[in-house]
């Protein structure tokens, strides 16, 4: 059941395309509405907008609709942000309102606008 | 009297309605918690490292998915399912198939904390959405978390995971799923080094692996079990190809059936110290003796005679090696080879210092299920002595427990190291077994000779004697015992004895036949005095009888003289007669 979801996963990457080293690949998990995950999308939100215009493609998933993405990515802690891209990944767990930790752990030099 | 039963009954009544139990499926754990762990609850395991923690979860969840039809999920934190499923092949699981066929459910939880960063607050609710998601998908009735504690590495935020944790093991309880969360041993007063057993406190199952003398023993306790009552010793288990066992001292219990049926000891004079019948079927046998007192060749004909009588013998040899052994009693007359080919006679041979005790334990309950004999003999259990007595006590007692209870007759020999005070060595065993045989060596003029004597055989009124017993071409024989001074005779001092007697009987012979002509010498001379006299009495005899003739003659002649003269005076004679 879980299987084709791991198969299918890479093409979506890809078929993002033209994503060069530059380009970040986020995704926030979340498990429902609770008022950590929102204060952490707001944040992820607002540093994105601020620091990496134009350079990231973000996914929000919920574990609660979709459980398996959690054994799949080894989601422990909520909320994660995960950089899938480039590689290595990256795991930044809390709401991230900590701006400089959010970006040395995405490994984005603020001055690198 | 009636108001006191009645209480009871009562108190009986209420304490029947038991805890609720998942059995673990663990041979022997069952037994000892009272059905198994508490179902819909969770239960640490802790112990040090390579106790076997994981094992035991693991057979808990595998036993449960196979035979209890209680799906499972494993979720752990340390190794990936792979490995997992690569280290339990060896006990006979399949996991990846479990897997396939919905009744398992693995997820390992990679913790690495290098790839992570904290930026303010989280929590575990991941872990929660995996573990639903896991149960769910197999309708999981037992969870098995392996180290949970590991998240205690992987995490900064100690409040927050101790917080999850507790929110963890409640989940759990709520969703009345059987758990089995191993933690590693604290250190100092806590039994887990984060302190888990906090949180779960329904049931906490200790174990331990501990060395003593090279030799390796694994133990388990239950440390509590809320709301039940348990064994609390600590017990030794195994983990061997078949997976877990624990081995309870069943002996707590002692109910044996008991037979009256006897089975011949093969020595027929050995048989004739224990009431012309042999050991009763089912009883425990010791035979205890200096070296090369014997024993073996006790044992071998008791096996021979067992197998004679189409009966199965187990032979557990310490020592020898089966061909050893076999060559040796040939020459005493014994050819168990062909029983051995017949299948009636299984040898094993094994270093007693191969395994720790439990494991010898195990291979003989193995042996005795698979190989289902009359008679099991164990030579010697000395070397199992070595380890530690109060051990093999309690591993001795357990095998005889076990035998007994399977009406099997156990044959035990023994070692004892020197003359004297081996009834003192001894004790802690002897006092288990029902029949204590002893050997000893005489040293008498120079020679060793071999005594055998009953020095108890419970239930039957055997001979206190003190017998010789000879070992020969054609087996062991029992020669009675002499008795002269309150010494034994045996070897060559009982030939002297026997000679000396033998002269005396010569002598005494001769005396008798001296006597005798004497005697009859005696009565020639008294016979011819007896004649000499009769003639002399019946000689005397005729000369009174003469006499008395004589004098009657006269009388008449005188009478007739009177009557003449009557007549010629007159006189009637009646007259006369009568005033004469």
């Amino acid at each position: 059941m879980r299987t084709p979801k791991v198969k299918a996963r890479p093409p979506k990457v890809q078929a993002t395309g033209g994503i060069t080293n530059a380009t970040l690949e986020l995704r926030l998990y979340v498990a429902g509405q609770t008022p950590k995950s929102l204060i952490a999308l707001k944040n992820l939100k607002r540093i994105c907008e601020e620091h990496l215009q134009g350079r990231y493609r973000l996914h929000v998933i919920d574990l609660v609709k979709t459980p398996q993405l959690a054994q799949d990515d080894q989601i422990l802690a909520i909320p994660t942000l995960v950089r899938n891209l480039p590689q290595p990944i990256r795991k930044i767990i809390g709401d991230l309102s900590d701006t400089q930790r959010v970006l040395v752990g995405l490994d984005v030099r603020p001055e690198t606008k | 009297m009636a108001r006191a039963s009645k209480r009871t009954k009562a108190a009986a009544a209420r304490a029947f309605p038991q805890l609720k139990k998942a059995p673990s499926g663990i041979a022997g754990f069952d037994e000892i918690s009272g059905g198994g762990l508490p179902a819909g609850r969770p239960t640490i395991v802790c112990g040090g490292p390579g106790c076997g923690k994981t094992m035991f979860a693991m057979e808990f969840l595998v036993r449960g998915a196979t035979e209890f039809g209680e799906p499972g999920v494993l979720m752990t934190f340390e190794e990936t399912g792979e490995e997992m499923s690569r280290n339990v092949e060896s006990l006979g699981f399949n996991l990846p198939s479990l897997v396939a066929q919905k009744r398992l459910f693995l997820d390992y939880v990679c913790i690495e904390p290098s790839e992570i960063q904290e930026t303010g607050e989280y929590d575990l609710e991941g872990l929660f959405v995996r573990l639903q998601h896991a149960v769910e998908s197999v309708g999981a009735k037992r969870v098995v978390l392996d180290t949970v504690e590991a998240i205690f590495s992987g995490f900064a935020n100690a409040g927050m995971l101790r917080a999850e944790i507790r929110r963890l093991f409640r989940w759990l309880k709520d969703r009345g799923l059987t758990t089995v969360i191993t933690a590693e041993r604290g250190e100092g007063t806590t039994l887990t080094r984060y302190g888990l057993e906090e949180y779960v406190s329904d049931c906490v199952v200790s174990l331990d692996h501990r060395v003593n003398d090279q030799i390796s023993t694994r133990r388990m306790r239950i440390v509590k079990y809320r709301g039940s009552s348990h064994g609390t010793d600590e017990y030794p288990f195994l983990i061997d190809k078949k997976g877990f066992s624990v081995l309870p001292l069943s002996s707590i219990r002692l109910e044996h059936k008991v037979s009256k049926d006897r089975i011949s000891s093969g020595i027929k004079d050995l048989d004739a110290m224990l009431e012309g019948k042999g050991f009763y079927k089912g009883s425990s046998i010791l035979v205890s003796g200096t070296s090369g007192s014997g024993k073996s060749t006790l044992a071998a004909h008791f096996a021979n005679e067992t197998c004679r009588s189409g009966k199965r013998v187990l032979y557990v040899a310490f020592e020898e090696s089966s061909a050893q052994v076999t060559r040796n009693m040939r020459s005493v007359g014994i050819n168990l080879d062909q029983y051995i080919k017949k299948g009636l006679l299984q040898f094993r041979a094994w270093r007693p210092t191969q395994h720790g005790l439990e494991m010898h334990l195990l291979r003989v309950h193995d042996l005795v299920d698979e190989f289902n004999p009359q008679v099991v003999i164990v030579d010697p259990i000395t070397n199992l002595v070595s380890a530690n007595l109060n051990e093999v006590h309690a591993m001795l007692m357990r095998l005889l427990d076990f035998l007994k209870g399977r009406q099997i007759t156990a044959m035990f020999t023994t070692l004892t190291a020197n003359r004297g005070g081996e009834e003192q060595t001894e004790v802690g065993i002897s006092s288990l077994t029902d029949t204590w045989i002893l050997l000893r060596d005489l040293e008498l003029n120079g020679e060793r000779n071999r005594c055998l004597y009953v020095l108890k055989s419970r239930g039957m009124a055997h001979s206190n004697q003190i017998r010789e017993f000879v070992l020969s071409r054609t087996g062991v024989h029992l020669l009675p015992a002499y008795l002269g001074s309150g010494i034994v005779y045996t070897g060559s001092a009982r030939l002297a004895q026997e000679a000396r007697e033998k002269a005396e009987a010569v002598r005494e012979q001769q005396q008798l036949e001296e006597k005798r002509k004497e005697f009859s010498a005696r009565r020639a001379v008294l016979e011819s005095q007896i004649a000499a006299l009769r003639s002399e009495l019946s000689s005397g005899e005729a000369e009174f009888a003469r006499q008395t003739r004589q004098r009657n003659e006269r009388q008449q002649k005188v009478v007739l003289d009177r009557q003449e003269m009557g007549k010629m005076r007159g006189v009637t004679p009646a007259n006369e007669v009568v005033n004469s």
